[in-house]
């Protein structure tokens, strides 16, 4: 399977990424080789066999009660933040 | 007294014990060392000489006291990846270049809980994704064994390091091999555990199904040291494993006599010259003058392995990358007109090439009508391949093959195709994929660069590893071998 560069525009939106021309180029060029390296993947035959999500077989999700167990640290949290006011992030505005 | 640099943690903690050195004089040894000699190897993203200091103090303090483990007072240092409190920790990417964490992942915290000295925050690929440690927003970090080539990747810093002696060890993650290839490729000993055996809590996600964290250090007992302080159930990380931690270094020294070693078919006929294969074949001889008896074992879909982690490895980073946006945390672009602006830009200009070049391919093949192709059958392929192992170890008591179909190659070769650079995985992928314990261990050196045996074993089977491992450096001495420029 080979890639277009319109494609790659496609993937990229669907990844939240701007691509210029140029690169949208390029990455078309390099996904089409990991792809290609991919469809080894066809020779296998998968027809009686469950697909496998997790490592270490019979694993169950563990859960916990449902209580409070973290203090607030929101101020320090907010510190890696770009722009924040009153504890909110702020982004462009959405709705005008 | 010999020079301290060259000792092991085994070596530092009983010097520590006998009060020849304390753990400020050991830990300045390191940081004067890094001074000297890292603008050379670029192994440090951050040096942390007055936290260093300050530990090293407190470590003092409490081996006065007599409340030292064995660990107390050893200095360390810590893959980019691990979130350090207090301290820049940026993955090796421009989207974290101002990230100051404000917590310490599990595996820092338990080694700071034993009194471990932190050094600094070693170089890596962006994000763990590369081989050779070439995609680091930090520039390319040099192998002390010849500083035109390549440490290795993903934790490539790591490994510089401690080949150069500049940290007794480092911690490393392996998602692919990036513990394991670039210990061999700079003559280091280096563990991935079992999947779920130590916490990724804290641990920058990459693909969560096949990241794990591990040491690279100067031999199997020190590696036994750390992964003791380190392994063990975690409740922030619901992957953990409830499991009990044995006491790694109780069974070092078991005999290897009877020892069963599956050598791997496929390992040997898919992409190894006969010149790169026989330092590993002198290594099975030494194991068969243990008293190892060596059976050939076969893993008919372990050629898969490359392909089907370039499925699951990107879909899962896809996913986990897009934590990144701009907004809570990270780099945010200048000017975003709207929001959709400030996603797609924050992230063009905060993420490398590789790194974008692999959130693509996850959601391509995450994407509808690819999914079933793509994702869910290389699923069934993980599955096939994990089976195998088991039934592999149902014969024998570990596997073992080289650690990389190369040694060390030059800054620059690979980096215009990403197909070649993943093929320098070949053979550490399987684990990773079933989730099975794996080390490498210097075995010899080819023109000058060091080889790597890699050895795999069954789930949460460390302890035997790593006496395998130990028993091969108890009548070799590759492990002890450094680059003369740093001796």
């Amino acid at each position: 399977m080979s890639l277009t560069r319109n494609n790659v525009e496609t993937i990229a939106r669907l990844a939240r990424l701007a691509v210029t021309e140029d690169e949208a180029s390029s990455y078309a060029s390099s996904l089409s080789k990991i792809l290609h390296l991919v469809e080894q993947l066809n020779v296998a035959d998968v027809s009686a066999i469950e697909p496998m999500a997790h490592p270490l077989a019979g694993m169950v999700q563990r859960l916990r009660a449902d209580e409070v167990t973290a203090v607030d640290e929101h101020e320090k949290f907010q510190r890696n933040a770009a722009k924040v006011s009153s504890g909110l992030y702020l982004v462009p505005k959405v709705i005008e | 007294m010999t020079e301290l640099h060259t000792q092991t943690l085994a070596e530092l903690s009983a010097g520590i014990k006998a009060k020849k050195f304390s753990s400020v004089e050991l830990t300045r040894h390191f940081l004067n060392r890094i001074e000297k000699f890292d603008a050379e190897l670029n192994a440090f993203i951050t040096v942390t000489p007055e936290l260093a200091l300050t530990q090293a103090q407190a470590a003092d303090a409490r081996i006065a006291a007599g409340q030292a483990s064995v660990l107390t007072g050893l200095p360390l240092a810590h893959k980019d990846i691990f979130c350090t409190d207090g301290v820049l920790t940026s993955c090796a990417s421009k989207m974290l270049s101002n990230f100051v964490s404000p917590y310490d992942a599990t595996v820092v915290a338990r080694l700071k809980d034993q009194g471990v000295v932190m050094l600094g925050k070693t170089n890596m690929d962006e994000f763990a994704m590369g081989s050779s440690n070439e995609t680091s927003y930090y520039g390319a970090v040099k192998n002390p064994w010849n500083l035109t080539k390549v440490p290795g990747g993903s934790s490539g810093g790591s490994a510089a390091a401690v080949a150069a002696r500049i940290a007794p060890a480092a911690t490393g993650t392996d998602t692919g091999g990036s513990i394991r290839q670039p210990a061999a490729l700079t003559s280091l000993t280096g563990i991935k555990p079992t999947y779920g055996r130590v916490s990724r809590y804290g641990m920058i996600a990459f693909a969560s199904s096949l990241d794990q964290g591990g040491v690279m250090c100067l031999s199997a007992e020190d590696a036994a040291l750390l992964l003791q302080a380190m392994s063990g159930f975690d409740e922030r990380d619901s992957t953990s494993v409830e499991m009990p931690v044995p006491d790694y270094r109780t069974t070092l020294n078991q005999p290897l006599k009877g020892l069963k070693i599956g050598l791997v078919k496929e390992f040997f006929e898919q992409g190894l010259s006969e010149e790169n294969a026989k330092p590993v074949r002198d290594a099975l001889a030494v194991y068969e003058q243990l008293g190892a008896q060596l059976v050939e074992v076969s893993l008919p879909n372990l050629p898969l392995s490359v392909p089907t982690y370039y499925v699951v490895a990107p879909a899962e980073c896809s996913s986990n990358l897009s934590r990144f946006d701009g907004v809570r945390f990270g780099y945010r672009c200048d000017n975003p007109k709207d929001l959709m602006d400030l996603y797609t830009r924050s992230r063009a200009e905060g993420f490398g090439s590789e790194v974008k070049r692999r959130i693509m391919t996850g959601a391509y093949v995450l994407s509808a009508g690819y999914y079933d192709a793509y994702y869910l059958r290389a699923q069934k392929i993980r599955r096939l391949i994990t089976e195998e192992f088991a039934a592999a170890f149902q014969k024998v008591d570990v596997l073992m093959g080289p650690t990389s179909p190369t040694t060390a190659f030059d800054i620059g070769a690979k980096v215009d195709d990403p197909v070649t650079m993943y093929l320098n995985d070949i053979y550490t992928i399987g684990a990773n994929l079933a989730g099975l314990p794996a080390m490498s261990i210097p075995c010899g050196f080819l023109g000058g660069l060091p080889v790597g045996l890699q050895i795999i074993g069954s789930h949460f089977a460390e302890a035997k590893l790593l006496n395998v491992a130990h028993g091969y450096q108890q009548v070799t001495d590759w492990h002890k071998r450094m680059p003369e420029r740093y001796a």
